[in-house]
């Protein structure tokens, strides 16, 4: 590809290396355009995705096409939102109409949907320009992005390693400058836990705060779409993109208070944060620990109040939020049957109804998936109901209210994000058991609906990111974002 | 001296609801329409989309719920119901099993014995599945989602009717209360009313239960009726032969009037229930439910307590016209415009029921206005036309909904009341009828009717036949 456009001037230098707030500033200040951004960013992906492997779809033709609509528009003035212009890549598990629609799985290697999720709606009607489709874990089940049925994707800062997951492919898209920000999902820390594997920000909205609409489910009371992006300015304005009120989703919550970007405030005096001590015990890394607390000692000099407690019922969320999210999961993913839609296998021919089903589904659907499912389809059966799915649905009740008591002394609540960096690739499968209790630290928060926000604070000897995750009450993204946006401007002060 | 046994009965009935739109999507529920027309991505299962509740299905199941004097569960939630069939687009359907709308309820209807309570354990609320249509000549299976998240209401009985008598008798009387609320039409024949029927039988006196079966696939009261007759002797037969009756579902064959096993409780399937995370529960405030009631509209018992007091038509008039609230309304419509409520019951009476039966109709079908019935009554009364011509004149308006004037002026079917062009042809029947003048002169008194019918005949009908016999005795 050319680095000259049609006009004949030179592409602005280091484009790629622009947040999204910026490149929408330089397209708005008429510095550069929607197309050459995107030609940047398909070069980029051009170059990295042997490696890397972020996306499952590119789309080159339709993306440089909507750029050029896109330009169109603002130049003549319809649009002039801070994102307009600016290249998108989203998870393969929102639907996006004429495109490609996989879930990283083999079930629905062949679907395109009809129709693109509100979340992605909402992007667009900002002037963000769809790129593609990011790699996932299937059905978003998983931590490492090593479950998609469309090979790894691997960490941009180290190869050897995993990018995290589920939303492995989002997070290496834009720490591999291969887009200028990413949607993800988060059901139990499926944003942040990659955003703190590839070192950037990623951040879950209160439950309630994105639409759903659009979004195939796998826990459906648990997941949330949120933004993956360079840095606390690009998430806060995604964020304020992407947020809406939407009728066609039920569990769609009516928020005025969604001028996220008014809160980036370089300034923490007198938050008071919280630091579990439940959080920093056994099982966490010791890089990772003194890394994690440099940040709370950051935050506290530039006057927050830090404070250790007791967050309690740490041990049950893992138990609690297996059986919730399998019990939906094995629910939601009854309709991929060979059916309707997706793949059926080729041999469905005098099967038979019921053998055609569990061939199809057999061979569409991988390991982790079937896993689940299983797990789910037990703790739901008949004898069994009472005793793990209605007791888990209690324990969530007590994890919220465990969190309510602590928001009652605390703005925010400081961890990690996870108990070590990025494991190398092919370590995790192997062992689902010690994968699941990597997510300990984040699935608390999808059970109890809240805010949180993952943002790096240093690297390990290995040269692999740290992230630090803040956590705030429901509704509270301001202080997320003002807290973070407060230790990101310290820390590059200190570089 | 052979055992003596009783029946016991439960129903399960499903009552679709006439609701414009779907229950989870605004997709129409009109029934009929090419295949997959009244569909969208919510109703057709596709991935990421989400069901959101139209609230009149909870309005019309709470005034069904309210009418049969039930609990209303104030908080109350949808689960999902988990099984794989391709007429079930998500594989799981929308319904209710925790917390049910309405619980506890009960309705009287008439027996011989007199007055009868059945008691009614719950109503929820469900979706529809859509319709699978097999393909012999091609071998194939097709599926038609337009019927995929209609809503239904499900009533669940208590096991309280001894008889088939008992069963009809407690069907219509839920059919009666949600027609007149409005909330569905009921028909069994096209499905918008379906009743699974429980049965089992035991010795009389006993007080335990006998093992019970299923029966589904019953599309008529008649259907019923021979299903339930045949259950209970089959199960007799059973039960006197030393045998056991086994707990299992049955599918009646309308045709073959027979039923056959389609599944016993041990391959009875594990729905693994669990609530639908999609939703959020329904909190039914006392506002609303105040609502609600005051919506009911006047039930049968008490409309016919009112035209008696109110009209003065046969008692037997009273109860056929208030069997369907629908021609209870044309009636009191009519008669507000005309009032003539005798002369409206016997359309209705009359010509009516004739014609629906003649034409296999239900009272719900009926399709002419209270205006048009009105005018025609008038057109009557002013004698513009006479009584032949006012059942022809009926008939057009009960196929289109005609404006009966209109139509007389149209076919040019008014009596004619111009005593010239009147005399002029009775002239033309005295010369043209020598025989029957000279008859009718001879003291033949019956020889008149001859020539007032030629006269008649002559005038297209278009005559007032008092005024023609009048005109004929003057002239002769």
């Amino acid at each position: 590809m050319s680095a000259e456009t049609d006009k004949g001037c030179k592409r602005m230098e280091n484009i790629l290396s622009y947040s999204a707030v910026e490149l929408g500033a330089a397209i708005k200040a008429g510095k550069t355009t929607a197309v050459e951004a995107m030609e940047a960013v398909l070069e980029s992906i051009g170059k990295k995705e042997k490696e890397i492997n972020a996306y499952v779809t590119v789309d080159r033709e339709r993306a440089l096409e909507k750029a050029a609509q896109t330009q169109k528009k603002i130049e003549q003035g319809e649009l002039t939102g801070a994102l307009a212009g600016v290249p998108a890549a989203i998870k393969d598990n929102m639907c996006t109409a004429g495109l490609l629609t996989t879930c990283s799985s083999k079930i629905l290697g062949n679907f395109v949907p009809t129709y693109t999720a509100e979340a992605v709606l909402n992007l667009e009607k900002a002037g963000a320009v769809v790129i593609g489709k990011t790699n996932m874990d299937e059905f978003a089940m998983g931590s490492t992005t090593e479950t998609s049925a469309f090979g790894v994707t691997r960490n941009p800062r180290n190869t050897q390693y995993v990018p995290g997951g589920s939303s492995g492919g989002s997070a290496a898209a834009v720490a591999a400058e291969e887009c200028f920000f990413a949607l993800g999902s988060d059901t139990g820390g499926s944003i942040r836990q990659p955003a703190g594997f590839c070192g950037v920000v990623g951040m879950k909205p209160t439950y309630g705060t994105v639409s759903r609409y659009g979004l195939i489910a796998y826990g459906s009371s648990l997941d949330q779409i949120g933004p993956l992006a360079k840095n606390v300015a690009d998430c806060a304005a995604v964020l304020e993109a992407i947020t809406s009120h939407d009728e066609k989703d039920s569990t769609s919550v009516k928020r005025d208070d969604t001028d996220f970007t008014s809160a980036l405030i370089d300034d923490v005096k007198g938050m008071r944060i919280g630091i579990p001590r439940d959080y920093f015990g056994e099982g966490l890394d010791d890089e990772v620990r003194t890394a994690v607390l440099a940040a709370a000692d950051a935050l506290k000099e530039n006057g927050a109040v830090i404070e250790e407690f007791d967050l309690s019922l740490v041990e049950y969320a893992i138990p609690t939020y297996y059986t919730i999210a399998a019990a939906e999961a094995s629910s939601n993913l009854e309709r991929f049957d060979g059916i309707k839609y997706g793949y059926r296998t080729p041999d469905a021919e005098g099967l038979g109804l019921h053998n055609m089903y569990k061939k199809t589904r057999s061979e569409g659907f991988g390991a982790e998936v079937k896993r689940r499912i299983m797990l789910g389809s037990f703790v739901l059966s008949s004898g069994y109901y009472d005793a793990y799915y209605l007791k888990a649905l209690k324990v969530k009740a007590m994890i919220k209210k465990a969190f309510d008591d602590a928001f009652k002394k605390y703005d925010l609540i400081l961890g990690p994000i996870a108990p070590t960096t990025a494991p190398k690739l092919g370590e995790s499968l192997s062992d689902p058991l010690k994968m699941y209790l990597g997510d300990i630290y984040t699935i608390s928060v999808n059970l109890a609906g809240l805010p949180a926000i993952s943002v790096p604070c240093g690297e390990d000897a290995k040269g692999l990111p740290i992230g630090m995750q803040l956590i705030a009450d429901s509704f509270q993204e301001k202080k997320l974002i003002r807290a973070a946006y407060a230790y990101e401007q310290g820390r590059k002060e200190r570089a | 001296m052979a055992k003596q046994y009783e029946t016991v009965i439960g129903l399960e009935v499903h009552v679709e609801l006439a609701t414009k739109t779907k229950i989870f999507c605004g997709c129409s529920t009109e029934f009929g329409g090419a295949p997959n027309t009244h569909t969208c991505p919510v109703c057709t299962g596709m991935p990421g989309s989400l069901p959101v509740l139209n609230k009149q299905v909870v309005n019309y199941a709470l005034a069904v719920g309210l009418a049969t004097n039930c609990d209303i569960t104030q908080y109350c939630k949808f689960d999902r119901k988990n099984y794989f069939y391709p007429d079930n687009p998500q594989n799981y359907q929308i319904s209710q099993l925790y917390l049910p709308i309405c619980r506890n309820g009960h309705i009287d209807i008439e027996t011989p014995e007199g007055k009868k309570t059945i008691g009614i354990h719950e109503i929820h609320m469900e979706e529809d599945a859509g319709k699978l249509i097999h393909d012999e000549w091609e071998d194939c299976s097709l599926v038609d989602y337009n019927r995929s998240g209609v809503p239904l209401i499900e009533i669940v009985s208590e096991p309280d009717m001894r008889s088939a008598d008992e069963v009809i008798a407690y069907l219509e009387k839920l059919r009666m209360i949600a027609q007149y609320i409005g909330a569905s039409d009921c028909k069994l024949n096209e499905g918008s009313m379906r009743a699974d029927v429980n049965l089992s039988v035991r010795e009389m006196g006993a007080k335990e239960f006998g093992t019970r079966t299923e029966m589904k696939n019953l599309n008529s009261f008649k259907a019923i009726m021979h299903a339930i007759e045949g259950e209970r002797e089959r199960q007799i037969e059973l039960l006197e032969a030393g045998e056991k009756v086994i707990q299992e579902t049955r599918r009646w064959d309308d045709t073959k009037e027979y039923s056959y096993a389609m599944r016993s409780k041990e391959d009875a399937q594990d729905y693994r229930y669990f609530p639908d995370p999609d939703l959020v529960p329904v909190y039914i405030s006392d506002e609303w439910i105040d609502e609600v009631k005051k919506s009911l509209p006047e039930f049968r018992e008490e409309k016919m307590a009112r035209y008696k007091a109110e009209f003065d038509i046969p008692d037997y008039d009273i109860g056929i016209i208030t069997d369907s609230k629908h021609m209870a309304d044309i009636f009191e419509e009519t008669v507000a415009i005309c009032n003539q409520p005798k002369k409206v019951s016997n359309w209705l009476m009359g010509e009516t029921l004739r014609l629906l039966k003649e034409q296999d109709m239900d009272a719900e079908d009926i399709r002419f206005s209270p205006e048009n019935l009105a005018k025609l009554i008038g057109l009557v009364d002013s004698k513009a036309i006479n009584s032949s011509v006012a059942k022809e004149v009926f008939e057009a308006m009960f196929e289109n909904d005609i404006d009966p004037e209109k139509y007389v002026d149209e076919k040019g079917l008014r009596t004619v009341n111009d005593e010239g062009a009147l005399k002029k042809t009775v002239e033309e029947v005295i010369a043209n009828n020598p025989q029957s003048v000279e008859d009718y002169r001879n003291g033949k008194e019956k020889a008149i009717g001859f020539l007032v019918g030629q006269t008649m005949k002559a005038m297209k009908g278009k005559a007032d036949p008092a005024m023609v016999n009048k005109m004929l005795k003057e002239l002769l």
